[in-house]
């Protein structure tokens, strides 16, 4: 590994933009995948064998926006790539046809150039509504990259900051990392630097490095979109850290969920070693490091440090009390490190860049960037990255372009099943360690779901409820019979048989789980019921002494009427209607039998929305304002 | 006592585990130390070879690693992704990510239960269909999301789910 191989991984990259073939990049990291990018590349690929067209096909991850996949981005020789958004199997052929074959771009079916100025009419397409309001740090290659190519890496300066690293003593790279503020990605915001430096004073001779790379979370994403856009940047993070703690062994643990993770982080491992980038005397420095590659298997608890390395020992994945903490105990009871995949994306960032550069993105306490993944009730899905500081408020309606079908904003969740709900009051909220925990909710590791007029907030705590009961490992009784209870309180209620004692019976089981529970996962178990109770007391009060969901969400306490007013017999409601409940002539207005209806909603779903003859209804007869 | 249990193992397995068996376990247990710490990577390499953890390969694997068939069943039963049984013919997996759940998972996963008259975690009698559900597959842009056999994709409704159960009862059985 020398300056040579920089030197002509840039000039593949500048051969790949100088094409004188077409080159079609295709976004086909999972996200992609599930929206059908696959079958886009099939028809592409048909497509142009049936033509004789030689052009080539770039495969590439996420650049973020979900909600455009499947994304195609067509280079035609001397200009810059121009995006396709929303691709369809059907499309694909005709791209080829008029695009690639026909030498010129269909302007108003694309979105925008990936170039530095407009063309041909066409915005810039990191100035889209959606983009333009990032800062696109640790995310910057994702998207843009064929993520198995390791020379693609090296030429957007890939490496650059083990380079770096290894020219300085470990001690002045633990410096550099303390200086950038980095804290840790995962949730807890522990200081990186600090956190190094502990393990890296530990006594003993072998040392360990672990990347959690088990994104749990649901509704987080943010992890993946990482890895597979650009694994090589989480991998040199590890190189980085193991050089600066002195550990010559590392694990990436992989979640089970993400098998496109774990075939490009295996590829990602035989290129580094092949060039010297893992393996014995690392860069000439006479540095040894290896990185061996671990699968979780579905328990959501392996995110909590000890539990993650009994798991990576092979064991059942359950937390053990701390101390010792794992920078003096960790695996097989040697000093370990574990950070999370986008603290070890940012690493080589910092060292690129130098710790007091980085320091200038975000704000005092919390610096740099964040990554996010934006669902729920959301227009624009998909994962994006914003300075830590960033209002709430702009990620939600500025780049998320505020909520989907006309309905009203309620509440933005972070953190996961340890997080809490941010109601449209506190909207303003910028993001940072503090700020959030201070609102009750946490940063996490970056899941952001928006919930709008139809979400109920005691059926999202009792999901989440549902979620922490079911992956608590049992260990500690607070968590294992604690989260049980609390659940089947939050059951009652959002079956309308919730008594007024049952808010001060969560409340103590809250504070008891909280203060009691042995790890993470239990004490963290009751935000999702605090920040409810705390922002949301009036639902529970409707579900407990009303009988009434106001979000007419609870089954139990909602039924679907159709109104007959509206209803014109269009007949579209009664054929779908799998239990068959509805009952009608084709143009007389249908009426549902409530003792057949299982309420799955598809009737509302299917009604003409020029009708909307279809309404929610609580039990008392109050209609959702649609 | 013990002696006479391992005795009746071991004729159990010759009688049961078939040569085919035994060959794919044995290239799987070549790849690994024979070693305690190996034990989950070990049990995600049978599971993705046989689809299932049977009573035979864990037998065996006891034998292979010196360690007791009740310490294997302890860290596989902690863990959500095994199967102790033939996994069905088409799996239906419906996502109750946040994500997904907000967007109405819970009525996708009632309609393939109701559909097919089974609850999660079940398998119809012909062994066809299965239905589970999963806490986020990481896609949740797409949301709600269904995985169907090993395919992972979004946008599905009640109604999509109902034909998709169909196309899965017509074909070939």
């Amino acid at each position: 590994m020398n300056e040579a191989a920089w030197s002509g991984a840039k000039e593949t990259w500048k051969a790949l933009k100088d094409s004188e073939r077409p080159v079609i990049y295709l976004g086909v990291a999972s996200c992609g995948r599930a929206a059908g990018a696959l079958a886009v590349k099939g028809a592409i690929q048909s497509q142009l064998k049936s033509r004789s067209i030689d052009a080539r096909i770039v495969d590439v991850g996420c650049i973020g926006p979900c909600f455009m996949e499947p994304l195609v981005y067509i280079q035609l020789p001397g200009g810059p790539p121009v995006v396709y958004a929303n691709v369809t199997v059907a499309e694909a052929s005709r791209l080829v046809d008029e695009v690639i074959d026909g030498g010129a771009h269909i302007t108003e079916r694309a979105i925008g150039v990936l170039a530095d100025a407009p063309m041909w009419g066409l915005p810039r397409f990191f100035d889209h509504p959606m983009l333009a309001p990032q800062v696109r740090l640790v995310l910057r290659n994702c998207g843009l990259i064929d993520p198995t190519s390791i020379e693609h890496y090296l030429a957007m300066d890939g490496y650059l900051g083990l380079k770096n690293a290894l020219a300085k003593t470990p001690e002045q790279v633990i410096e550099e990392v303390a200086a950038s503020g980095l804290r840790g990605r995962g949730g807890a915001g522990f200081s990186t630097g600090m956190k190094w430096k502990l393990c890296r004073d530990a006594p003993g001779d072998v040392k360990y490095l672990i990347c959690n790379a088990d994104e749990g979370n649901p509704g987080t994403f943010v992890n993946r979109t990482l890895l597979e856009g650009d694994p090589h940047a989480v991998l040199e993070g590890m190189v980085i850290a193991a050089y600066a703690i002195g550990a010559s062994l590392g694990f990436i643990y992989i979640r089970h969920e993400y098998p496109l993770v774990r075939e490009y982080i295996h590829k990602a491992t035989l290129d580094m070693r092949r060039i010297g980038l893992l393996g014995d005397n690392i860069m000439d420095s006479g540095f040894d490091f290896d990185i061996q590659i671990r699968t979780g298997a579905l328990a959501f608890v392996c995110g909590e440090e000890t539990a993650l390395m009994a798991s990576v020992m092979g064991h059942r994945g359950m937390p053990k009390p701390r101390p010792p903490f794992p920078a003096t105990s960790g695996l097989w009871g040697k000093p370990t490190n574990i950070n999370n995949t986008e603290t070890m994306g940012t690493v080589p960032l910092v060292l690129r860049m130098g710790g007091a550069s980085y320091a200038k993105y975000g704000i005092k306490g919390s610096s740099g960037t964040k990554t996010f993944s934006l669902g729920g009730k959301v227009r624009n899905t998909g994962c994006i990255e914003v300075p830590m500081g960033t209002p709430l408020r702009n990620i939600v309606f500025d780049i998320g372009g505020g909520v989907a079908k006309g309905k009203s904003f309620k509440a933005v969740q972070t953190g996961g099943p340890s997080g809490g709900c941010v109601p449209s009051s506190l909207i303003d909220t910028g993001v940072d360690y503090e700020k959030l925990t201070n609102l009750g909710a946490i940063m996490g590791s970056g899941g952001l779901i928006v919930m709008d007029e139809d979400t109920c907030m005691v059926d999202m705590a009792r999901y989440f409820l549902s979620f922490t009961q079911d992956e608590s490992c049992g260990k500690c009784v607070p968590c294992r019979i604690g989260t049980k209870r609390m659940l089947e309180i939050l059951e009652r209620i959002t079956q309308g048989e919730g008594d007024v004692d049952d808010i001060l019976r969560l409340e103590g089981l809250c504070e008891t789980i909280n203060k009691g529970s042995l790890c993470g996962l239990g004490q963290t178990a009751p935000n999702p019921i605090l920040t409810t109770l705390r922002y949301f007391r009036n639902e529970y009060d409707a579900h407990i002494i009303e009988k009434r969901c106001p979000a007419r969400t609870c089954k139990a306490l909602m039924r679907f009427e159709i109104l007959a007013e509206k209803c014109t017999g269009c007949d579209d409601c009664r054929g779908i209607c799998a239990p068959g409940a509805i009952s009608g002539e084709p143009g007389i207005p249908h009426a549902i039998d409530q003792s057949k209806c299982t309420k799955c909603g598809v009737c509302q779903d299917v009604c003409p929305p020029k009708n909307s003859a279809v309404a929610r209804m609580d039990n008392v007869d109050r209609e959702a304002d649609q | 006592m013990k002696h006479a249990h391992q005795n009746q193992c071991l004729d159990r397995t010759e009688r049961n585990c078939s040569e085919d068996t035994a060959k794919k376990l044995s290239t799987i247990f070549l790849k690994y130390r024979k070693d305690k710490d190996d034990l989950l990577s070990i049990l995600q390499d049978i599971q993705d070879e046989f689809g299932y953890l049977s009573e035979e390969a864990i037998h065996l694997l006891s034998k292979e690693i010196r360690i007791s068939e009740n310490e294997i069943y302890g860290v596989a039963t902690f863990y959500a992704i095994f199967r102790f049984e033939k996994p069905a013919e088409h799996r239906i997996t419906v996502c109750m990510g946040t994500a997904c759940y907000v967007n109405g998972a819970d009525k996708i996963l009632d309609e393939a239960e109701q559909k097919l008259g089974i609850k999660t975690g079940q398998t119809t009698e012909d062994g066809k269909i299965s239905i589970g559900h999963v806490f986020c597959n990481g896609c949740c842009g797409h949301a709600p999301v269904v995985v169907v056999d090993n395919e992972v994709s979004g946008g599905w409704t009640p109604t999509k789910l109902d034909k998709t159960i169909d196309k899965l009862k017509e074909g070939s059985p």
